[in-house]
């Protein structure tokens, strides 16, 4: 624990991470090589690059899913080993329990810790807080994407997680719904002071939110480029500051997706 | 078949009807059924009986059945759920009257079906009437059997199953023999079982237990290590220890293949029973049908069948019952 940070969030530090992976047809691929990143208290940060490139390997190992093979990582000082509470992650595919209600999803994140008790009026308070206010009894094959969306990070959030990692939450979403969810991503954050890691393939959605951008480039996975977005909130998507900043970025992937070898192996 | 029958259209084929009662709705049919189920009363009165019987059960038991349906027809004058059900069951109500017309005609009226082999409606109903003390006794006794050794089979094949499809070096061990032991019939085990117990009661549990152990321990440990490794990941991130990961997460996502296993072992439970109850029980439906046949009584055969019939369903019932409300979660079973 760090006593002199005065917000919730955690910090992260990476150092010189490396992971290899056997993949299926057993050559070995190198998700990631020494990588540094130091994630301050309380900062929206979000990993951007073009698929193979580590990001969700990345957000794996902070989570504690995986260890790395090189380097450490470390929240708060403390270096992690394992997965915990303190690191919530929200899954690409919402990812509830199909036999949990909605509210029952979201308990979930207080009874696996044992904490549930007398604890009904929480989760009622993150039901409204994420706009799942009717749905408390339904089954996640019932509703829509966005709403499982919502439920899975109201899993996560009612655990008062240090870190919040989102696993391209919104990639499956309609655009619609997609814009809705961001918004409602930075109103959370804005009041909860979570420290948020962002993996995703969509640029706007990475001007629109972060306050540093994190552009990797695949095999090896390593961080090209890290990028201060600097532009103040409520940010307009139509902004010539944003749109210079999303065009950079999109030249920079480009680039690499221009330069990186084939992918096919015979 | 044209693409409107299929049980898949329904929507597309029916008229104004629900999803479950969708049969035409034809008063013609209403008005037959009726007829015919009168005419089975008729035939059965008036035609001379060329075996020996007594009729009354059966007689009682038609015209309750008569009764029955002028109350539903009653009923469907102001009840639209009563009338959608008369419309929909009234195929099946015609054809049991026609069924129910032949065989006593074929049977005690003309004798041309021979007893013992065939007897009537009326013997096998005079058979439950008379013996209804010994039939009521062996129901009673199997019925015990059946929920003890069910309840064994199931407990020890959950705990079984959890364990080896949970832990993967018990699993390496003991899959390998519930795979073996799911393959044999629990009947095979007939002499090790009669040797082992000392008591007949205690064989057939054995084997019954067996019969459900294998399957539900089989399915259980292949539910549990199917369970998708994304939603223990989720847990894991929630903070969740082994045993909220087992009950809470293993177990619930192993239910839909827990309750193949539960059904499968179900229906060789009976099967089971009846077998085993044959080899020195005291009462039983299955040690009915053995005692029955050593006389050549075939109507109390058929009396013992018809009960187990109807208890079976029962049984088979409230296990589907069971098994909607845990699987309520479940796409496209919930109403």
């Amino acid at each position: 624990m760090n006593a002199t940070t005065n917000t919730a969030g955690g910090a992260i530090l990476a150092e010189a991470v490396g992971r290899t992976y056997i993949d299926s047809y057993g050559n070995e691929v190198e998700a990631l090589r020494g990588v540094d990143l130091a994630v301050r208290p309380g900062e929206f940060i979000s990993l951007i690059g073009p698929s193979g490139c580590g990001k969700t390997t990345l957000l794996r190992l902070i989570a504690g899913l995986d260890r790395p093979q090189a380097g450490r990582i470390l929240l708060d000082g403390e270096e992690i080993s394992g997965p915990s509470h303190e690191r919530g992650l929200v899954f690409q595919l919402a990812n509830l329990f199909p036999w949990e209600t909605i509210e029952g999803n979201i308990a979930s994140g207080l009874k696996a810790r044992g904490v549930y008790r007398g604890k009904r009026a929480e989760v009622q308070r993150y039901v409204d807080m994420t706009g799942l206010k009717g749905f408390e009894k339904t089954y996640p094959h019932q509703v829509s994407g966005g709403m499982a969306q919502r439920a899975s990070l109201a899993r996560a959030l009612i655990n008062d997680p240090k870190v919040l990692l989102l696993d391209e939450p919104l990639g499956a979403l309609d655009a619609f719904t997609r814009m809705d969810l961001q918004d409602k991503l930075l109103e959370l954050w804005k009041e909860r002071g979570t420290t948020t890691i962002l993996v995703t393939h969509d640029v706007d959605e990475a001007v629109y939110l972060s306050d540093r951008i994190v552009v990797m480039t695949p095999r090896p996975g390593r961080i090209e480029e890290v990028l201060s977005v600097g532009l103040s909130r409520p940010r307009s998507r139509g902004d010539d500051e944003f749109l210079e900043l999303r065009t950079r970025i999109l030249e920079m992937l480009h680039f690499v997706s221009r330069t990186k070898e084939p992918e096919y192996f015979l | 078949m044209s693409e409107g029958k299929r049980r898949g259209s329904i929507a597309l084929d029916r008229t104004a009807q629900s999803e479950r009662y969708w049969k035409p709705r034809s008063k013609a049919v209403v008005a037959l059924e009726t007829l015919v189920l009168g005419a089975a009363l008729a035939e059965n009165l008036l035609l001379p009986t060329k075996q020996d019987v007594v009729n009354l059960p059966y007689r009682l038991v038609l015209g309750a059945g008569i009764a029955a349906l002028f109350a539903l027809i009653a009923a469907s004058l102001w009840s639209g759920k009563a009338r959608e059900r008369l419309y929909h069951y009234s195929q099946y109500i015609l054809s049991l009257g026609l069924i129910l017309i032949l065989w006593d005609f074929f049977t005690q009226k003309s004798d041309i079906l021979p007893l013992p082999f065939f007897p009537s409606a009326g013997q096998i109903l005079q058979v439950i009437v008379e013996d209804r003390q010994k039939l009521l006794l062996s129901t009673f006794y199997s019925l015990r059997l059946l929920v003890v050794s069910f309840a064994i089979g199931t407990a020890s094949g959950l705990a079984t199953g959890i364990f080896l499809g949970w832990y993967r070096d018990v699993g390496y061990w003991v899959f390998p023999t519930v795979k073996i032991m799911s393959v044999i019939p629990a009947t095979a085990w007939i002499p090790v079982a009669m040797i082992i117990f000392p008591t007949s009661f205690g064989a057939e549990v054995f084997l019954i237990v067996l019969s459900v152990w294998s399957p539900v321990a089989y399915m259980t440990a292949t539910g549990i290590a199917g369970v998708p490794k994304a939603h223990i990941e989720a847990a894991l991130t929630l903070g969740a220890d082994e045993r909220f990961l087992l009950f809470r997460v293993a177990v619930p996502g192993a239910m839909p293949s827990i309750f193949i296993g539960i059904y499968t072992a179900t229906g060789l439970s009976f099967a089971t029973l009846v077998v085993s109850e044959m080899l020195g029980a005291k009462a039983g439906l299955g040690w009915y049908i053995n005692w029955a046949k050593s006389w050549s009584n075939y109507a109390a055969v058929y009396a013992s069948i018809v009960i187990m019939a109807l208890l079976f369903s029962v049984v088979m019932d409230l296990i589907f019952k069971l098994r909607d409300r845990v699987l309520v979660w479940q796409k496209g079973l919930l109403k």
